[in-house]
């Protein structure tokens, strides 16, 4: 019995190897949309970039051309283990090529880990951490959308430069909180600004009364909010009560989306500045996806940058594939393909990736409009300043990156 | 408080023969795995839940203390293995040894404080103590925060195992879980577990037949929170990470619905627990959202229709003892 199954199994691996050889230009792709699918990120990532996955495999045009790409989605749950098991197993089982999206700092890393070690390709869209082009880089990763040095650096200096030249911060009590406050505190001062002053407080806090009572009467023009997801969206309602921006401060977020303003209402969020890379209202092309994106999408929201960046990433992916000729299923070899060409898309515009994996393209500091200046819905944000792309992320020669040093 | 169920308490010899016969069928199982195409992560990861989920069984099957901070163990042996690991550079046993005894000097601490009170005072000072941690790993600068330590090496165990290689670390898992198996099996059937499970039938009635109680407890705890943390270290070399989630009260939370789902203070119900948990997570992995959704189906269906956990039923309804 054992004989004979290892007998079909042989024959299945000399069929494969001989097919290989057959077709040495193999078409067939596989894509992994690795997401948090029910928590605290599922809005910005979650199904909306498992179908902004498959509408970038429609949109590239390969499956008319006799490619056969197939979008898979999974979740996490936040956990990095997970999230790195179910990495192994796309590669080990499921043949994955590329895995997409993948937000919250931790997952991303662990994943960015297992992609190396069986040299796929990771794309990360979803998640902050500058970690992942600078220490923690690898050849087979491309971080695209945003990370936490182009938010803090944009909105610190883009609003510095705008007027609001004292800051007062309210930081999560936690490491990422603190590089957030301290990356902002460097473009502020950069930019001719001035620190009053920051509070710490505990991460998931709920009453943020005495801290916004502070941070009103320090007189700073601009509220700095070093936090994220539930903390950043509780302080932004709380300050709404306290009448911190009618009473003429500014509040900055330092890590915000759209599906939050969506979810806060304009009342709430309106007068908020934070930076973006992506905004659907801005040109032809980016209203023309969001709307296709719109029409599909369950609840009909539009599309966040990270929906945009995993559409955006994946088309590149697949430009580089056909410029190999077909998949060589060798995950470092796409990547310096990617690394080599140029980027242009309908999204983000013209652009590039850095050898350290970065993918740099212009950002932008917006400000939430007020209700009356709303037209319609999802007529959230208007434009302040436009940060140039050579600007926007970490500079080359700061990058702590190994795959630059020769 | 004389409610004793015939699967619970041991009756001697056709007990252990029982037991013997389902540990032997477990073995063959498990250790045929990777000839089957079975996915040998997703087996690793489940028995080091599985390890986990007995050594809570331990203390709350037989001892009748519900801890709800056993995450605590789990994530300090992994945190001080991987560091061991990664910045140390120590070989993977003595990784291993440095997380397991990790967890076990943190278990002396605790279980100190934690076995002065009983009920659900016992579980909210559980609760508090790996709260506290929790807040402390989020700040301490070797943990890195919410990235957790990341990439760490595998190593040659002994210096000739190669545990980069899927099956070589399979069999030293599987070699790790059933020796924590074992040693809670050994002491369910000791003296000493005679005694926890008289504490936990009748407390008074223990002290007044001359036990030190406490001692027992303390001991239990210490067991206990040591074999947890040996599960923590063994998951260091499958999940190559170590974060903030292992320590996390959600995580407590799911160990409790591991052993509740196979069968509280049955010798396998939290490996069966643990496998059916960890699957699906695994392998429904692809219905997004609904995961969590079908997890609490799961667990209300559990809890109203077989309270005996999925082996406690089988037990139960064979008249066996598992």
């Amino acid at each position: 019995m054992k004989s004979r199954i290892s007998a079909l199994l042989l024959g299945t691996v000399l069929a494969f190897t001989a097919a290989n050889f057959a077709f040495a230009q193999d078409k067939t792709v596989k894509v992994g949309a690795l997401s948090d699918q029910s928590g605290l990120y599922s809005d910005l990532g979650g199904p909306g970039s498992t179908l902004a996955a498959q509408m970038a495999v429609e949109d590239s045009g390969l499956t008319g051309k006799g490619w056969k790409i197939d979008v898979i989605s999974a979740d996490h749950l936040n956990k990095p283990d997970v999230g790195a098991n179910i990495a192994r197993q796309w590669f080990d089982v499921d043949k994955v090529d590329i895995i997409v999206d993948v937000p919250n700092s931790g997952v991303a890393l662990a994943v960015s880990n297992i992609v190396k070690e069986k040299n796929g390709i990771f794309i990360d869209s979803g998640a902050g951490t500058s970690d992942l082009t600078n220490a923690q880089c690898t050849p087979n990763t491309i971080h695209w959308t945003y990370d936490t040095y182009m938010l803090a650096h944009g909105t610190g200096s883009a609003l510095t430069k705008n007027g609001g030249d004292t800051w007062f911060f309210l930081t999560a009590d936690y490491a990422f909180g603190a590089a957030l406050e301290r990356d902002t505190t460097t473009a502020v001062l950069a930019a001719g600004g001035k620190v009053l002053g920051g509070i710490k407080h505990p991460l998931n806090t709920s009453d943020f009364s005495s801290f916004l009572l502070q941070a009103q009467a320090s007189k700073a023009k601009v509220v700095g909010l070093a936090n994220a997801g539930g903390d950043t969206t509780n302080a932004i309602k709380q300050a709404a009560e306290f009448g911190l921006t009618q009473g003429g401060q500014k509040m900055a977020a330092l890590l915000l989306f759209i599906s939050d303003v969506h979810a806060l209402g304009l009342n709430t969020a309106q007068g908020l500045n934070f930076t973006e890379t992506f905004y659907w209202d801005m040109n032809d092309q980016t209203r023309a996806f969001s709307k296709r994106f719109q029409e599909r999408m369950k609840n009909h929201t539009m599309p966040t940058m990270v929906h945009a960046g995993v559409y955006s990433s994946l088309l590149h992916y697949f430009k580089a594939l056909e410029a190999l000729g077909g998949n060589p299923h060798d995950g470092a070899k796409v990547v310096a393909k990617m690394k080599e060409m140029p980027t242009d898309d309908p999204l983000f515009g013209k652009g590039s990736i850095e050898p350290n994996g970065r993918k740099i393209h212009p950002a932008y500091l917006f400000e939430v409009k007020t209700p009356s200046e709303s037209k319609g819905p999802w007529d959230y944000y208007k434009l302040l300043a436009t940060i140039p792309a050579d600007e926007a992320f970490t500079p080359l020669d700061k990058s702590t990156c190994s795959l630059l040093k020769k | 408080m004389t409610v004793t169920t015939d699967n619970i308490i041991p009756v001697a010899a056709r007990t252990v023969r029982d037991e013997m016969i389902a540990f032997g069928i477990m073995t063959v199982l498990l250790l045929i795995v990777p000839f089957t195409g079975i996915y040998p992560f997703f087996v690793m990861q489940a028995l080091c839940f599985a390890l986990l989920a007995c050594a809570f069984n331990l203390l709350i099957g037989y001892g009748g203390l519900l801890s709800f901070g056993h995450a605590m163990f789990l994530g300090t042996a992994g945190y001080v293995s991987g560091h061991a690991l990664k910045v140390w550079g120590l070989p993977p046993e003595l990784g291993i040894v440095v997380g397991t005894l990790a967890a076990a000097g943190l278990a002396v601490i605790t279980g100190l404080i934690a076995i002065r009170r009983q009920g659900i005072y016992f579980a909210m000072i559980t609760l508090a103590l790996s709260q506290l941690l929790y807040f402390i790993y989020l700040q301490t600068p070797f943990t890195h925060g919410e990235d957790g330590i990341q990439g760490i090496p595998q190593g040659y165990m002994f210096g000739f195992l190669n545990l980069s290689n899927p099956t070589v670390l399979y069999y030293v898992v599987l070699a790790g879980f059933l020796l924590g198996f074992l040693l809670i099996f050994r002491t369910i059937n000791s003296p000493f577990g005679e005694v926890l499970k008289s504490i936990r039938e009748n407390e008074p009635r223990a002290i007044s037949l001359g036990y030190k109680t406490d001692h027992y407890k303390l001991l239990a705890f210490i067991l206990s929170g040591t074999l947890a943390g040996f599960a923590g270290a063994l998951k260091v070399f499958v999940a190559q990470n170590a974060s903030l989630t292992d320590v996390h009260w959600t995580m407590s939370g799911e160990i409790v619905l591991m052993t509740l789902v196979g069968g509280l203070g049955t010798i396998f119900g939290p490996v069966v627990g643990a496998f059916v948990i960890i699957a699906m997570e695994q392998y429904l992995a692809g219905f997004g959202q609904w995961v969590t959704v079908i997890q609490g189906v799961v667990f209300v269906i559990c809890v109203l229709a077989f309270r005996r956990g999925i082996v406690g039923e089988v037990a139960h309804f064979f008249r066996l003892s598992l």
